[in-house]
């Protein structure tokens, strides 16, 4: 199928995209756009042009990785489109086809599978504090350098419930209810995407010689992280 | 001027807010960063309020983080949200009170989408009920948690120790209000106020005695950027956004920053520590940097609550020097000391530089 059909076939494309005049609005309000080689009104341009070449080098690029997803851009778009919803769109066609693996930002999703993907099925949560540790996230702060090295104290002073059973701040999710997860992602795809993301870049490590005999590609993962 | 149309457009923005018997939803980020807010806000409801919140141990993330990272597509996330749904039906309620801005706005698309295309609903039923068993009714009512504490702020106010005034030049104190983006951007009239004159947050200003700073990049994203912030190679992003801000409030000598969203909140928390380090420069009329609260601990402020029982402790910016000009009644020795009554590590940890 032709990709401007694929991308069709999401409603949120028909949501986000009615038609573009090109005024630019969208860019000008874009904090993408102004920190990133990053212009919403160019790519709603290329989609609209429903070229198939242009459209699969806009999928195997950095620039769909380069929006925040703010939806700054919904509130003061003129039609009623919304570039931050494209993106979204283009994203999941980008990495079901495996072309993300085409640029250094697409190649990311790897360690965000690796560091989200794995606390949501594991901790419930898409967030838990034994994964911000201060050495990758020396922008916390020493006052998060001292949670974290008393997590247990600290969360206790605050009424939470850190990895204890029952209710509350932090609590540990009961197995039970992790099983409901992790059976609506293998259920609606979830589990695959995250699948499709890992052999992807399993063959690009492969391929790009960052794989250890092991299968290991440590080195892979932290190049994508510290860029 | 029309005044006519004028009035006519601003009805558009004022939402329901369910009156009671609120489900709570918790927030990835809001646990980890502020877990005092949601304890303050608890106590809000029930004890200074009267009101009837269901806390409760089954609930999970929405995926919203990884929704917007582009690694949960949108049927599952539908799928959670649809089970959130299905638990708010266990629970016997109707109205839900989402902690987090990602959820909120999530929530919204999602039920947004199934009004819109109804066959992604039908769906998102069958997933449910193929992967849990579960079904679900759409909740009446979804708010936000500022929402409510925006609801019933005269409420609060009534029963205040404290307001937001200096207190020895009796002064309001000026404080810059940051709207998380997806409370009202995507959906504005989802949002007391709407996307262009957000009330929520400059409505509890105003009614607590404090000044609302009006700046160049008031709507300005913090600049989270999901995957910006969560890869160490782009966060650049991120801290150019927050700097952006704080370089436009600056002028106005605010006292206070405060967000809605958790996210917002300690990153502009953070990111002042980092432009300190990275830059010598510190914000804030003392150069002592800007605090940045949760409309929660703004509320605990007014209402007289103990800072560190709130976690004011946890932030990077050092609200003392606020609670000192409010002229509040605090322990400033109490500030690391544990459930135990011992300190809490081995040193105390360095506040902001
Ligand atoms: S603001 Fe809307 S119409 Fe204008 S360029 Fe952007 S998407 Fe197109
Ligand atoms: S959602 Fe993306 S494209 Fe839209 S304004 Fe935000 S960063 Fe720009």
């Amino acid at each position: 199928m032709e990709l401007y059909n694929q991308l069709k076939s999401d409603v949120r494309f028909i949501e986000g995209l009615k038609s573009c005049m090109n005024c630019g609005v969208c860019t000008a309000i874009c904090p993408a756009a102004e920190f990133f080689d990053y212009d919403p009104r160019v790519l709603m341009s290329v989609i609209q042009s429903k070229d198939n070449t242009q459209i699969e080098e806009l999928l195997k690029s950095d620039t769909i990785w380069n929006c925040g997803q703010c939806m700054s851009c919904k509130t003061r778009c003129p039609r009623g489109n919304c570039p931050g919803l494209i993106i979204s769109v283009l994203r999941k066609l980008s990495q079901e086809m495996g072309y993300f693996t085409e640029s250094k930002k697409g190649r990311q999703q790897y360690a965000i599978v690796k560091a989200i993907g794995k606390t949501m099925l594991e901790h419930g949560y898409c967030v838990y504090p034994e994964i911000v540790v201060p050495a990758a996230h020396p922008e916390q702060g020493p006052v998060w350098e001292w949670v974290f090295n008393n997590k247990e104290a600290v969360y206790d002073r605050l009424g939470a419930n850190l990895a204890m059973e029952g209710a509350g701040t932090l609590r540990k999710i009961a197995t039970k209810n992790l099983a409901e997860i992790k059976a609506i992602f293998d259920q609606t795809g979830g589990t695959e995407l995250f699948e499709t993301i890992e052999n992807f870049s399993r063959k690009k490590a492969k391929g790009m010689g960052m794989m250890k005999e092991d299968g290991k590609m440590d080195n892979y993962t932290e190049g994508l992280m510290n860029g | 001027m029309n005044n006519k149309k004028n009035t006519a457009d601003w009805g558009k923005y004022q939402k329901e807010i369910a009156d009671d018997n609120y489900y709570y939803a918790r927030s990835c980020i809001r646990q980890n960063f502020f877990p005092g807010s949601e304890r303050t806000f608890l106590k809000i409801l029930t004890q200074e309020l009267g009101k009837t919140i269901y806390d409760d141990q089954n609930h999970t993330s929405c995926t919203g983080i990884g929704y917007h990272t582009d690694i949960v597509p949108f049927e599952t996330s539908q799928t959670v949200v649809a089970r959130q749904f299905s638990l708010v039906g266990d629970a016997g309620l109707e109205n839900m009170a989402v902690s987090c801005v990602t959820s909120f706005g999530l929530y919204n698309e999602i039920v947004e989408t199934w009004k819109e295309f109804p066959e992604t609903e039908a769906k998102a039923r069958e997933n449910l009920k193929k992967a849990t068993g579960r079904e679900f009714q759409i909740p009446k009512n979804i708010a936000h948690t500022s929402d409510i504490i925006y609801k019933f702020r005269e409420e609060i106010w009534n029963k205040r120790k404290y307001s937001l005034t200096n207190s020895l030049t009796g002064k309001p104190l000026k404080i810059v209000d940051h709207i998380g983006c997806h409370y009202a951007k995507v959906f504005p009239e989802k949002g007391v106020g709407g996307a262009e004159f957000p009330k929520v947050l400059s409505g509890m200003v105003k009614s607590w005695g404090g000044e609302i700073v009006d700046y160049p990049e008031r709507r300005h994203c913090c600049g989270f950027g999901f995957r910006q912030y969560l890869v160490k190679a782009n966060r650049g992003y991120s801290l150019s956004n927050t700097k952006k801000k704080l370089e436009s409030m600056a002028p106005f000598q605010p006292d206070a920053i405060v967000a809605n969203c958790p996210g917002c909140a300690m990153f502009m928390d953070k990111w002042q520590y980092v432009l300190s380090q990275m830059e010598g420069k510190t914000y804030g009329e003392a150069k002592l940097g800007i605090p940045v609260l949760t409309y929660e601990e703004m509320a605990g402020l007014v209402l007289g609550y103990n800072p560190w029982d709130m976690g004011l402790q946890m932030h990077q910016v050092d609200c003392e020097p606020l609670l000192k000009k409010m002229g509040y009644d605090y322990d400033p020795q109490a500030k690391y000391i544990g459930v135990d009554g011992k300190q809490i590590g081995l040193k105390t940890p360095v506040v902001m530089l």
